[in-house]
């Protein structure tokens, strides 16, 4: 029992990082209609980038973090205005495909910068003692992932709920043109999504590191993403959040469950994605998802 | 005579239904093939070798480009279908016995019911959702690749006999060559008779317009489920060619890495063209050879920052990508026809 409690919980703080990441993917998704197949790089790169701050020029862990934010914002308004900008109004394949070949120029800039050795975090962010939950000793990175996710995603709602970029962001989600003709500026908008999409991706690349040790199978991490976000309805935000608890819990469980059973290793890395194509094929749209409607 | 007229002169149906319009074409394209076949006797193993490579892209090249092309439907898996033909192909020689010849339509047909399998969710999806689910066929058949340690060989690979004819096999450098681009050239002929058969037409119009294509009495799931599963039978057989050229199969070459290349070709040679698809193929194998030689001959130059350039061929191939589709969306079937254009009424442009 205590083994099952113990992968639940190791689950929903892999599921709140991946609520995250998907946090950012849905809000690129939702208001420019982008997918982003580089989200994964740009975990990835934040969480290198952090880890030069704090390991290789010894800044204190808070400046350190403040640092990397703006950094992931620099990189979000430079690939937003360089990439992302000139493809408007291309088709979605060609949108998918430079949304790859960003991918694999982000992955070469870390390996050339980084090499491709496990990195680990040192000072560690989180002290390292672990404390007791409901009589399981649980490593204090979880906890402090957990709630920092969960606080993210907690902003991040009310912000869309209540700011007024929130709602211009809802509005240019619903329909570039009509935000266009109402004065929001589009394109701010679109540098605005990127902007949040990679400080949470950053975020969560960090935390994810911390727990792990960050390398360039980071990335991979990213397309691990898409199972939460289609469970969770592509353009919903509580959707991505939900969607990334219930994909994390899931693929621990399974894991656990087959190996001990089945004797199968290596689950971790197929489940989400079997559980990816069963939610496809029962409810398309995912949870949250606003089912399409089409005209001619 | 044999230039083409400005306007459209076709009088018969046979006319119409033509595919190398003019004597000059007819002569050119056989003139190619005729180089093609003529070509190992001249050039060296290397040589030889990279066209064997091109043939098999060109064959799986052609195989995305019906499904995501010409049907609409973005594959990200077309790598793992060509991972299920060559392990079925040598499982079908190996343990089934089968010779070549009917072990590789096999691998083909095995790999059409793959791929129809996870073509099933196109019954209510398209685009994106669609695009995702083949990204997931990617991963899983990746994991079946590793643990189906009795097809596969697991992380080992697994061998690929050579095929034989009788007593003839096909083990050296020019005869795996010439089996590879008579398939290949076979391909194409196939895809651009396909592209003007009804079913095409169907794929067409699904891609442009679905629900205009259903109203017009196109059964969207049968041509969607169609197109995926001509798609991996391509990926099949261009699979087991693999398997052939390298006699050993891995499951690491069959990674998403290589469904993106896939995927980079046609949009790099032009989406829905076949002469796109054979572009796309060529420049896709090219560059990354191009790249290694030249990353290599700089990293000589400077030895100090080797590492550094050779992590950037990754970036350089991205960077390419990039490129192409903000300044070239088209594709470099688009460009050839705009030079075609310029040399037509060349010097006097109008």
């Amino acid at each position: 029992m205590e083994f099952y409690l113990q992968l639940v919980i190791s689950g929903l703080v892999l599921g709140s990082i991946y609520a995250l990441v998907a946090l950012g993917f849905a809000i690129i998704f939702k208001s420019t209609s982008v997918v982003n197949f580089a989200q994964g790089e740009l975990m990835m790169f934040g969480a290198y980038f952090c880890f030069s701050m704090v390991v290789q020029y010894k800044v204190p862990w808070i400046w350190a973090f403040l640092i990397t934010i703006l950094f992931s914002i620099v990189l979000a308004l430079v690939v937003e205005r360089l990439i992302l900008r000139p493809m408007i109004g291309e088709p979605v394949i060609s949108i998918i495909m430079v949304t790859i070949g960003l991918s694999s120029v982000l992955r070469s800039i870390v390996t050339a910068i980084w090499g491709t050795q496990i990195q680990v975090y040192d000072p560690p962010l989180f002290p390292e003692a672990t404390v007791n939950l409901i009589g399981i000793p649980t490593s204090q990175v979880y906890l402090w992932s957990f709630g920092l996710s969960a606080v993210l995603l907690a902003l991040f709602a009310v912000f869309f709920k209540y700011s007024k970029a929130g709602v211009a962001m809802r509005a240019t989600a619903f329909s570039n043109q009509v935000a266009l003709s109402m004065g929001i500026p589009v394109k701010n908008i679109f540098a605005l999504a990127w902007c949040i999409a990679s400080v949470v991706s950053a975020i969560g690349g960090i935390l994810i590191g911390s727990i792990n040790g960050i390398n360039v199978q980071l990335g991979h991490f990213g397309l691990k993403v898409f199972p939460a976000v289609i469970l969770g309805g592509l353009d919903s935000i509580p959707g991505a959040a939900i969607g990334g608890l219930i994909v994390g819990v899931l693929e621990n469980l399974s894991d656990g469950v087959l190996k001990t059973t089945l004797g199968l290793s290596g689950i971790k890395e197929v489940a989400p994605y079997v559980f990816l194509v069963i939610i496809l094929m029962i409810k398309p749209y995912g949870l949250f998802g606003k089912k399409e409607i089409e005209r001619i | 005579m044999s230039v083409a007229h400005c306007g459209d002169f076709r009088q018969t149906y046979k006319d119409d239904m033509l595919v190398l319009r003019t004597r000059f074409i007819r002569i050119a394209v056989g003139a190619f093939i005729l180089l093609l076949y003529v070509s190992p006797l001249i050039t060296s193993n290397y040589v030889t070798s990279t066209m064997t490579t091109i043939a098999i892209a060109v064959i799986g090249a052609l195989g995305i480009n019906v499904v995501t092309g010409c049907t609409g439907q973005i594959s990200l898996g077309q790598g793992a279908f060509m991972g299920v033909g060559a392990f079925a192909c040598s499982y079908f020689m190996r343990v089934v016995h089968m010779p070549f010849w009917l072990a590789m339509p096999m691998a083909g047909l095995t790999s059409a019911a793959v791929g129809m399998i996870f073509g099933l969710p196109s019954a209510r999806l398209k685009g994106l959702y669609l695009a995702i689910a083949t990204l997931a066929a990617q991963f899983i058949l990746q994991y079946v690749f590793m643990h189906l340690d009795v097809v596969t060989g697991g992380s080992n690979g697994i061998p690929s006999p050579p095929p034989e004819f009788g007593t003839f096999a096909f083990d050296g450098d020019r005869s795996k060559y010439y089996l590879t681009i008579t398939l290949a050239i076979a391909a194409v002929v196939f895809t651009t008779n396909l592209l003007r058969s009804r079913s095409g037409r169907a794929f067409i119009a699904v891609r442009d317009h679905h629900l205009s294509a259903e109203i017009m009495g196109v059964n969207l799931f049968k041509y969607r489920l169609l197109s995926f599963a001509v798609s991996a039978f391509y990926a099949g057989i261009a699979g087991s060619l693999w398997g052939m050229y390298t006699g050993y199969i891995s499951a690491e070459h069959f990674t998403i890495t290589e469904s993106i290349n896939y995927l980079a070709m046609i949009i790099i040679g032009g989406l829905g063209s076949v002469l796109g698809s054979i572009f796309g193929a060529i420049f896709m194998t090219l560059l990354p050879q191009v790249l290694t030689v030249g990353t290599g001959a700089l990293a000589d130059i400077f030895p100090k920052i080797g590492f550094l350039i050779m992590s950037f061929k990754d970036g350089v191939f991205g960077i390419i990508v990039i490129l192409f589709l903000i300044f070239e969306p088209d594709g470099l079937a688009h460009r050839w026809r705009m030079i075609k254009t310029y040399w037509k009424l060349y010097p006097f442009s109008y």
